[in-house]
């Protein structure tokens, strides 16, 4: 069993409170950073631990935070992401539930190398146990001086702010969860410009996921080395899958990245439901699906992205024998349908026709040439809708039809071609 | 969300909480969701009454607090029943057997999608990813997740609410 670093004390009841967090070495790495570090330093070492944004793209977190420009004299914010919500990710919930101590102490820390005194902790609504949690240790940190004003005798100041979501997948998409704490719709906003020099309130701002916080503690406590030591070198880190699906032990488990899908599918995940499996999809719905075929697939991201899908928010899920591939892409198709903003043409026009087009296949009604059609709405949505919702949704699709074409086209029957 | 209730009422129940939470934002505006919220847990829902309360405590327009209410899904915008059944339908709860499950609850409680029973007890919705796929098939009633669900949990489920009061929709 390899180390576990983020979820070391999972299964500790009290793990939530900071008695326990400070007992396992927790806010040392805070007083690490405070002493040793200025923030350029912090930055400088999160970039060469190659630390990489846990939230779906994978985006380099210490570069991230380097475009906040030093001379703006706008108040800089911090916002965390943790409006979880794509479907087969639950690693996030777990930590905050769990252990929310890690996150807290992952935000001073960006704070301070970002130099931000007002972060916000964007929780879903649905997830009300990981708001008491965080709300309970944001307490608890300030009456210890981890947080408020000269936190532990230094310079360094900040406040933490609960944001609760209300139910809308895209504010999971940075600029929507910034229009979202505004107190807007949740409706993504033209990049440039990026967050880091115009967003929240049209100030400075960097977005983070949890885990990705979660990981600083860590990577301060025991040194960048030691945190780049571990995984392959361009996605070093400890790194939370979330297994769910056709497995026979769903959950979530810290792994080093690199493992093959086929590995954690077997000997994490427990191996198939039933049978065997057929297909997997590796970070969230928005990932393309792998045949079984091609399941020795590296699972870090820059593999994954040279095998034309992507870590994303690394919930794996496990498709076994007994599962239809057209009626998993219809749901699939039905949720990012569900969710689209409604902002842009072809997300909203497109996921509507290519939702409506593979319930007819599944009900046995479809058509010659609908395939041809749901490829063709593919191709006018991917790369031409405002955000990565629609994206996401087309690539899902798309693999669906290119790996499992004659599931399709079985469902596409003699009779109704007559028809 | 009754009747009796005036437009300086709703202030005054969220006139010193809605000042709190204004101060945690630069902007009044940015309060508009957590005041949603707020009246929702007072109330059980938001209307047209709330949201020109919200608006005249924050001091936006009302239309603003409408367009937000009427965003986000979690904002219960009409009357819903004493417990808000809410079953992911997503695809890993899918691929264990969600779908069957809502058809279970639909014949048990004799309703379908967003409706609520007559007696006003239950309101059943299918929902998107709750994140708890590790617990697939998994459902949210009022604000507490139940997991591993299958027929017999479910029924049994649906025993105990229908003894208890609301719960704190938090």
């Amino acid at each position: 069993m390899n180390e576990q670093v983020l979820l070391k004390n999972i299964d500790n009841p009290n793990a939530h409170r900071i008695e326990t967090y400070e007992a396992s070495g927790g806010y040392q790495g805070l007083r690490t950073v405070l002493r040793d570090f200025a923030p350029d330093e912090v930055i400088e070492e999160v970039k060469s631990a190659n630390l990489r944004g846990r939230g779906g793209a994978g985006f380099p977190t210490g570069l991230k935070w380097s475009f906040v420009p030093k001379d703006s004299p706008l108040p800089r914010y911090l916002c965390c992401n943790a409006d979880e919500g794509e479907p087969g990710t639950f690693k996030d919930r777990i930590l905050m539930e769990r252990d929310p101590h890690q996150l807290i102490e992952g935000m001073v820390i960006a704070a301070y190398a970002i130099g931000c005194r007002t972060a916000y902790l964007y929780i879903r609504g649905e997830y009300g146990l990981s708001i008491d949690h965080c709300q309970q240790a944001i307490d608890e940190a300030h009456a210890l001086g981890y947080l408020g004003p000269n936190i532990l005798d230094s310079e360094h100041s900040l406040e933490i702010h609960i944001h609760k979501g209300a139910g809308a997948y895209i504010c999971g998409e940075e600029t929507a969860m910034l229009e979202s704490i505004e107190g807007r719709r949740g409706l993504p906003k033209l990049k440039p410009p990026f967050p880091a020099v115009a967003g929240l309130y049209d100030c400075p701002t960097v977005v983070n996921n949890v885990e990705t916080l979660a990981c600083l503690p860590h990577l301060f406590s025991r040194g960048g080395e030691w945190f780049a030591s571990i995984g392959p070198d361009h996605s070093p880190g400890p790194k939370l899958f979330g297994i769910s699906g056709h497995v026979k032990r769903p959950g979530v488990y810290e792994l080093p990245m690199g493992m093959s899908l086929g590995e954690m599918l077997e000997e994490y995940g427990g191996g198939a439901l039933n049978g065997q499996f057929k297909a997997a999809i590796p970070g969230g719905v928005s990932a393309p699906m792998f045949p079984r075929s091609e399941f020795d697939v590296k699972m870090d991201f820059s593999s994954l992205a040279a095998a034309g899908s992507m870590l994303g928010s690394a919930g794996v899920i496990g498709l076994d024998d007994t599962a239809s591939i057209p009626v998993v892409a219809r749901r699939i198709t039905e949720f990012f349908n569900h969710e689209s903003c409604g902002k842009c043409t072809p997300c909203r026009e497109g996921l509507t026709w290519a939702a409506k087009i593979l319930r007819r296949i599944e009900a046995g009604q479809g058509q010659p040439g609908d395939v041809e059609q749901l490829e063709m709405l593919c191709g006018s949505i991917f790369g031409k809708s405002f955000c990565a919702l629609g994206d996401g949704a087309a690539w899902a699709l798309g693999a669906a039809l290119k790996h499992f074409r004659p599931e399709f086209d079985a469902l596409i029957t003699p009779q109704s071609k007559a028809g | 969300m009754s009747d009796t209730r005036s437009l300086a009422d709703i202030k005054g129940d969220l006139g010193a909480q809605v000042q709190q939470i204004m101060s945690r934002y630069p902007k009044s505006r940015s309060a508009i969701m957590p005041a949603l919220d707020l009246a929702q847990q007072t109330y059980g829902g938001v209307d047209g009454l709330t949201y020109q309360a919200i608006a005249e405590l924050l001091d936006v327009p009302e239309i603003w607090v409408f367009e937000v209410a009427s965003f986000y899904t979690l904002y219960d915008r009409k009357e819903v029943g004493r417990h808000h059944i809410r079953l992911c339908t997503n695809l890993p709860c899918m691929l264990r057997g969600a779908e069957t499950l809502m058809n279970h609850l639909q014949q048990r409680l004799g309703v379908g999608h967003g409706e609520t029973t007559s007696d006003g007890k239950f309101t059943l919705s299918a929902v998107e990813c709750l994140g708890a796929c590790e617990q697939a098939p998994v459902l949210m009633a009022d604000a507490q997740y139940h997991g591993d669900l299958t027929a017999e949990k479910l029924d049994a489920l649906l025993a105990s609410l229908a003894e208890q009061p609301a719960e704190e929709v938090s």
